[in-house]
């Protein structure tokens, strides 16, 4: 017990203390939390009027946001994978980082959720036994099951790993190793749930197709090595961690696949909904064209596809893939393409036009903008606080011996 | 889009979109079956006062009702807080007690009759046996005069603001347009030369279009070249929208629509998404429902006035269709184009449309099973 309260104090007392750099960082941060907070309040005030949804189009950024979050929390699963089901070395050595990158994830998408429901107050309503769970008929029920399951796993596999490094004492293998396996299947299931839950309606035929799991977990496994790449760079420029090349490579030639694979599965779609361009063609029509005039989200989704194609030629390039310098560029257009590519362009088209065919269009007011980047800055908050103690109890900078 | 449209049949008619059976209803609350059951009249559960005796004798737009509205709201300020407050701990309406829903019925017809200075009743009554609601519409009939959406805001308190998403409507009438094969199109088309494999006429209004169109404004109706088609909720047997639904608030009541307790839902919007029909609204603010507009005959999962945050639709005026009156679109349809009845009733007029006509469901493929058919003859 005394172990336990004194891992807490030298975390917490770790992770606070820091450089101005690190300061300047968390306050900047901070200002755009402050700014959720705010609009979190009008939206529960006015109500989701303040923001651009509609009952035509009534899942947005949010929804958006939520989905391709999901696939950066599975996305950790490209490090936890080769790390112990192959043995690859430098991956051991940073696992606890992307678990921590999965938890932070984790927790966006929770507030997301919050951010995307018009009465987070009665959120309990879903608690089995003082609520009611429709389960297992509501896939969003699964969703939050595979969720709420990842968190927990990841955090105790995470958290148990640094207690090990903190006190000195060695990794109980008999129940850790089945709790990573189960973690790394766990990481499939919570953006295959995610794909099933707009998948599974065919009102709207934009997403009805059974492509969409896997095209999910190949954009997944795309964007969220991306993320971990470049905070792997900036955590080798920063601190006295050293992360191994062989680690990055790995997730780069895993990247560069993942893209490979996930523009195959768009251009697969394209030529099948447009060879034959039924009505149930016209979301994507509306995506990649407009429709009726309205073409407000033409510029995103040929946006998305340079973006896409562009760093998928770059990652090709080993000049390009192997210079540290060089790797962010195709790294962020990755991240970027397919942040648009899942979110805007994928959820936003589906509601287009409604199942009366009406068109109408959606953009995100400046209290989903400043809601987005309060919860995405709320995530590198919590990611900051997260991996800096987890470097300091891998450096041994925090370690219970020492406290002594 | 308030206000009637327009229309030539309006001036061959007496009954008019102010004169929706709404208002007529507000007068005479009490139901047209014989013996009301026992919770029909939920007033009992409220203690009259003089005050609203003398409102009720001074009419409810007189300048000392007003004034009496407003203390009628101030003295019960913190009441309300405590009845709101109440309510957020409430149950799942059918996971109620039928004591639990005597109080929540109690609860909230104190807070509306409060809020909107009459005196409002919410309807708890259940299901009746053999009873199983049925829709059939004759698009052969309907000249698109819209006066079901009318009378369907005025009798369902449906939120009407100006600003985009406060206005809300259940029933939504597709003009289709009625377009001719054109001559000059027939050696067009493309690819040009090498023959044609999408001819000119594809596209466009060609003896009739597939999409549909909901604000018209015409100087009359019925158009010459357009059709109509309302929708509404289906009230399927096997909703989508049900499945769906995380908290289960809402469901399938036992003799045949699919209702929502708004007290119990989320505002997810996972229902909406799934509704092949569009058939659902989300309340994105506090509903604009002014006082004088308010209809005080409610049913619990029908039409008292929602909350922000939560969905709502078409719930075939279970506050009228429990007591055995007809849903406000049907009674106020000028052409007799709306028919509602008893499924299980092998006399009913729908039993009879569906013995007889020829019938189809919307978007039947889907495996939704609508209890609202279309028909013509």
């Amino acid at each position: 017990m005394q172990q336990v309260f004194s891992f807490a104090a030298d975390y917490t007392r770790y992770v606070l203390k820091g450089g101005p750099k690190f300061y300047a960082w968390m306050g900047f941060l901070g200002l755009f939390i402050l700014g959720m907070l705010y609009v979190f309040y009008l939206q529960n005030t006015e109500g989701l009027i303040v923001t651009g949804m509609t009952s035509q189009i009534h899942d947005g950024l949010y929804f958006a946001n939520l989905v391709f979050l999901v696939g950066v929390a599975a996305g950790a699963v490209t490090i936890v994978f080769p790390a112990y089901v192959y043995h690859h070395e430098g991956m051991h050595k940073v696992t606890v980082l992307g678990e921590m990158l999965a938890i932070s994830a984790v927790i966006m998408v929770t507030m997301f959720v919050f951010a995307h429901m018009g009465r987070p107050d009665r959120l309990w309503h879903m608690i089995p036994l003082i609520g009611i769970y429709n389960f297992p008929h509501s896939m969003l029920g699964w969703d939050v099951m595979v969720l709420t399951g990842y968190l927990i796993l990841n955090a105790i596999c995470g958290f148990y790993y640094l207690w090990v490094k903190y006190t000195g004492g060695e990794v109980n293998k008999k129940w850790f190793m089945p709790l990573v396996y189960v973690s790394i299947v766990w990481a499939l299931s919570i953006h295959t749930v995610t794909a099933f839950l707009i998948a599974t309606m065919p009102a709207r035929p934009m997403w009805f197709h059974s492509m969409m799991p896997i095209r999910f977990i190949a954009t997944a496994f795309a964007a969220g090595p991306c993320l971990i790449i470049l905070a792997f760079l900036i955590i080798r420029n920063n601190t006295k961690f050293w992360v191994e090349d062989s680690a990055i490579g790995l997730l780069t030639t895993i990247v560069t696949w993942c893209l490979g694979i996930a523009l195959f599965l768009t251009m697969s779609e394209v030529v099948v909904e447009l060879y034959a361009r039924t009505e149930h063609a016209n979301g994507l029509y509306y995506l990649m064209f407009g429709l009726h005039g309205l073409t407000k989200l033409v510029p995103w989704f040929w946006g998305a596809i340079v973006l896409m194609v562009g760093a998928f030629v770059l990652f090709l390039i080993p000049n390009f893939r192997n210079n540290m310098q060089l790797l962010p560029i195709p790294c962020l257009m990755a991240f970027a393409g397919i942040w648009i590519e899942k979110g805007m362009g994928l959820i936003v088209p589906g509601f287009i036009p409604t199942p009366i065919g009406e068109v109408t269009e959606y953009y995100p007011s400046l209290v989903e903008v400043l809601m987005t980047l309060g919860i995405w800055a709320f995530g590198f908050f919590i990611l900051t606080i997260l991996l800096k103690g987890a470097i300091g109890i891998l450096q041994g900078e925090i370690k219970y011996a020492a406290a002594k | 889009m308030l206000g009637p449209a327009r229309s030539r049949f309006m001036e061959d008619h007496t009954v008019t979109p102010n004169e929706t059976p709404s208002a007529s209803a507000g007068q005479e609350p009490s139901c047209t079956c014989p013996t009301p059951p026992a919770s029909a009249n939920p007033a009992a559960a409220v203690p009259k006062t003089t005050r609203r005796d003398f409102l009720k004798t001074g009419g409810m737009l007189s300048l000392s009702s007003l004034i009496g509205t407003a203390a009628l709201m101030t003295q019960s300020d913190d009441a309300n807080a405590a009845i709101e407050w109440a309510e957020h701990f409430q149950k799942n309406y059918r996971l109620m007690t039928d004591k639990e829903k005597d109080e929540s019925r109690a609860r909230l017809e104190k807070r509306y009759s409060a809020e909107y200075g009459k005196e409002v009743k919410v309807d708890t009554t259940g299901p009746q046996p053999g009873m199983l609601m049925g829709y059939a519409l004759n698009i052969r009939k309907c000249i698109g005069c819209r006066r079901c959406v009318h009378a369907c805001v005025a009798e369902n308190n449906q939120s009407r603001g100006a600003k985009p998403g406060e206005k809300i409507e259940w029933i939504q009438v597709l003009r289709m347009e009625r377009g001719k094969f054109e001559k000059e199109k027939m050696d067009h088309g493309y690819p040009e030369g090498l023959g044609i494999q999408v001819g000119g006429n594809a596209y466009t209004p060609s003896g009739q279009v597939l999409e549909g169109e909901y604000h018209y404004q015409p100087e009359a109706v019925p158009e010459k070249d357009a059709t109509y088609m309302p929708i509404a909720c289906m009230q399927c047997e096997k909703p989508p929208c049900v499945k769906v639904c995380p908290v289960r608030t809402t469901y399938r009541e036992a003799d045949g629509p699919v209702v929502i307790d708004y007290n119990w839902c989320i505002g997810c919007r996972m229902c909406m998404g799934a509704c092949p029909y569009w058939a659902r609204r989300f309340n994105v603010a506090n509903p604009v429902l002014p006082k004088e507009e308010m209809n005080p005959v409610t049913h619990y999962l029908g039409n008292r006035p929602r909350m922000r945050g939560v969905v709502e639709k078409c719930h075939w005026c279970l506050q009228r269709t429990r007591h055995n009156r007809y849903p406000a679109c049907v009674e106020v349809c000028p052409v007799g184009a709306r028919k509602f009845g008893n499924l299980l009733d092998p006399e009913s007029e729908v039993s009879k449309i569906l013995e007889r006509k020829n019938v189809f469901r919307l978007k039947a493929e889907l495996n939704t099973f609508p209890k609202f058919f279309y028909f013509y003859d």
